[in-house]
């Protein structure tokens, strides 16, 4: 397994310094600002930082919020920045390299991660920006009971099988609306978009160039499968995104669902459902579009950035108290809040769906700079599409044209 | 006004005369947890020369307002020429991102502001013919719709016409159809904005005319009686002449209110069938995580000579009134 072998790898590694490097807060009376996203597993990261290192340092200050993506460009960008360090995504970390707020990190690495494994380490030509700690990706929810009595017998792992298993529980009225998938107009029926696309094995760009490639046989297929699965989903999706489907997942009024693996774990708890759902959930890989194709699914990391304007002691500093938190006490403490690329991390349940999906193939965001243009083109002109309003092949050149009014705008396209 | 009107109509102005600067891509090698892959980044050492020489960007002139996201001239042309009846013509339009917000912004001022003024007029006629002891309370009662935030009242109002909610739930029993949906269909969903708006914006009219009604001049009212006037008579021909002048003011005050309407379309998730001038600036800015600075900038000023617009009629005709009452 994809994450078994990672782990492994991990953990020989670690073995041989962890103890060493487990308090080193690097130069000392620095000040330590972070900016984070606000989920339990950053907090579990960014926390046990403060814990370890904040006695050294002369201050620790951490902001979690949800508006970390849209604030943290323009709180890096004086000169010594707000932060010394923001947690980012894949996504999020191209945003910041588009403006030259992050600095490498090799010395550093060398310095003070050398117990790390190198495949933590996300590189650009060479320069490591980041380090990753965690993993998700989508993938496939099913239940168990339902599918069982609609006449289904295995866990479906193809589209088809999806849509199949989704008429049959319809047919046998079990429920109308079995299908749950985000699909909230803007960025999360973008990203669905995207699932099924590189399931069909489509590419964004024309390679080496800016210029989008999504109005092809790749992305109109997978147009009309996203509107073939939300066919099966409640009229209301366009309104849905992650909040809501996993509270209708959780009052059992969905058989099927493509959800972030994320969630496996709140709704495999024991809190906000009943035993029925929870102990009929099965966390799966993400549907493929043939019989071991590549799933629908992009593969995402979590891992801090050091800011380039501020002084090196700080930016020292910041590196080793959060190095000091990438260790197997702090996954053993929070086990289930992620899918932990780190040492001492035991895949429960909740971590089957994302483990599989990685096994499969499924590639990873795009980490290019004018991905969340063509993104957020997708998000708001694929819903006339949804909604039945115009053809696939119409819907496709709208994004294509409304990301190219934009990319000239942002100097991508000329 | 220079400080908090001109100069920042004017930034936002200048912001839209420009675009920002060829991005010099390179391809580069890019390794994380999931494998190595050639993808291409930005150069910044030579993007950042570009821009230290002119920070402000590159000059664009009037483009950014020509290009797709905004007049589409070209597209409105091609479209006249392509289709072959008026109907599609309309449809290729109004699928263009200015052209369909600007068809919900006006439907949306059009329905809302007369209907705002004419039942925030009956309101306060109807308070104020009530007895003196009622009438606190029902002025109270009256502007509770206007005391909550616009973000909050419509989330709430979203909730209670989901499915489950309460309004949902009765609407679905009422018609006896379990699959009606007021958020999956674009007519529903706009008149659900609507009558958020009215609902909203009520409050505002009634008790300016309520304010109004306290002025008009008691002696006037009682020759009238005398006349034989009725109670209707009275209110059309010495009531509304009396306040006329508020009339004008309410109706500024609504038309560039509602031109702007944002915050139930975020609230109720409406963006799939409903969207505004004001909610194209926000996605601009906001969704694409990196801000399109001339793109928001040149909306904005579309916006205000949209308003400028509306306006023209009501404002010539409180010109007017001032320059007779002047003489």
């Amino acid at each position: 397994m994809f994450l078994k072998k990672l782990i492994l790898s991990v953990a020989t590694g670690c073995l041989l310094s962890s103890v060493a490097f487990a308090t080193d807060c690097g130069p000392s009376g620095q000040s330590i600002r972070i900016l984070a996203s606000d989920f339990p597993a950053i907090h579990a990261v960014a926390g046990t930082a403060e814990k370890n290192c904040s006695s050294s340092a002369s201050e620790f200050t951490r902001n979690h919020t949800t508006e970390a993506r849209q604030i943290m460009n323009a709180a890096l960008t004086p000169n010594p920045a707000e932060y010394t360090s923001v947690i980012v995504a894949n996504s999020t970390l191209t945003q910041l390299m588009n403006d030259d707020l992050v600095r490498p990190l090799n010395d550093l690495v060398q310095k003070y991660g050398s117990n790390l494994p190198d495949n933590l380490m996300i590189t650009v030509d060479g320069n490591v920006m980041a380090v990753a700690f965690m993993a998700n990706s989508q993938h496939l929810f099913s239940r168990k009971d339902i599918l069982e009595k609609a006449g289904i017998k295995s866990i479906p792992s193809t589209y088809n099988q999806v849509i199949d298993a989704a008429e049959a529980i319809r047919k046998a009225g079990i429920m109308k609306y079995p299908i749950v998938m985000n699909m909230k107009t803007g960025w999360n029926v973008g990203e669905s978009f995207n699932l099924i696309f590189v399931a069909h094995g489509g590419e964004f760009f024309k390679p080496g160039t800016a210029e989008p490639s999504v109005n092809t046989a790749e992305g109109i297929a997978a147009l009309k499968m996203l509107k073939a699965l939300s066919e099966y989903a409640h009229p209301d999706h366009l309104t849905q995104a992650s909040n809501e489907t996993q509270a209708i997942w959780e009052a059992g009024d969905a058989a099927l669902g493509i959800m972030w693996g994320t969630r496996g774990s709140v709704i495999l708890d024991n809190e906000g459902s009943s035993e029925q759902v929870t102990s009929n959930t099965i966390l799966s890989s993400a549907p493929t579009v043939k019989p071991g194709g590549i799933p629908g699914a992009t593969l995402w990391w979590d891992g801090f950035t050091i800011s380039k304007n501020v002084p090196d002691s700080e930016a020292e500093a910041t590196f080793a108290a959060l190095i000091s938190a990438l260790n197997s006490d702090m996954v053993a403490a929070n086990n289930d809040d992620a899918i932990w690329l780190l040492e001492g991390f035991k895949p429960g349940a909740a971590a089957e769906g994302v483990s599989a999906t990685a096994a499969g193939g499924a590639p990873p965001y795009p980490m290019l700079p004018q991905i969340g243009l063509l993104h957020n083109a997708l998000g708001t002109e694929l819903v006339d599409f949804l909604k039945g309003d115009e053809s696939a092949e119409k819907a496709l050149a709208d994004v294509e044209a409304a990301y190219v009014t934009a990319a000239k705008e942002k100097g991508f396209l000329q | 006004m220079i400080l908090f009107i001109a100069l920042p109509i004017i930034s936002a102005f200048v912001q839209s005369l420009f675009i920002q600067h060829e991005q010099v891509l390179i391809v580069s090698q890019n390794c994380g947890p999931f494998g190595c892959s050639e993808v291409t980044s930005i150069d910044f050492e030579k993007t950042i020369k570009l821009r230290q020489d002119a920070p402000l960007g590159k000059y664009n002139g009037i483009n950014t307002y020509l290009n797709r996201s905004h007049l589409a001239f070209a597209e409105v042309g091609n479209a006249w020429s392509a289709s072959e009846t008026l109907v599609d013509f309309f449809n290729e339009v109004f699928n263009l991102p200015l052209y369909g917000a600007l068809a919900f912004t006006l439907t949306y001022t059009a329905v809302v502001t007369p209907l705002v003024l004419i039942l925030g007029f009956a309101i306060a006629i109807g308070v104020n013919g009530l007895p003196n002891i009622m009438k606190g309370p029902s002025i109270f009662v009256s502007l509770l719709p206007h005391l909550v935030t616009p973000l909050v009242g419509s989330l709430i109002l979203f909730w209670m016409v989901d499915g489950d909610g309460i309004i949902g739930a009765t609407i679905k029993l009422i018609f006896n159809d379990p699959d009606l949906s007021l958020k999956a269909s674009t007519a529903l969903t706009w008149t659900m904005l609507i009558v958020y708006g009215i609902w909203h914006t009520l409050p505002f009219s009634f008790i300016v005319f309520y304010a109004g009604l306290q002025t008009v001049p008691f002696e006037t009212l009682e020759a009238a009686l005398i006349d034989g006037a009725t109670k209707w008579q009275r209110t059309i021909y010495v009531v509304i002449p009396h306040l006329v002048p508020l009339i004008s003011f309410v109706t500024i005050m609504l038309l560039m209110d509602n031109f702007r309407v944002f915050e139930p379309i975020v609230s109720f998730s409406a963006e799939a069938h409903a969207r505004s001038l004001s909610w194209i600036i926000y996605n601009d800015l906001r969704e694409s995580g990196n801000p399109l600075y001339g793109s928001a900038g040149a909306t904005s000023i579309l916006t205000i000579i949209g308003i400028a617009f509306l306006l023209l009629p009501v404002l010539i005709r409180t010109w007017q009134d001032f320059k007779l009452k002047g003489h």
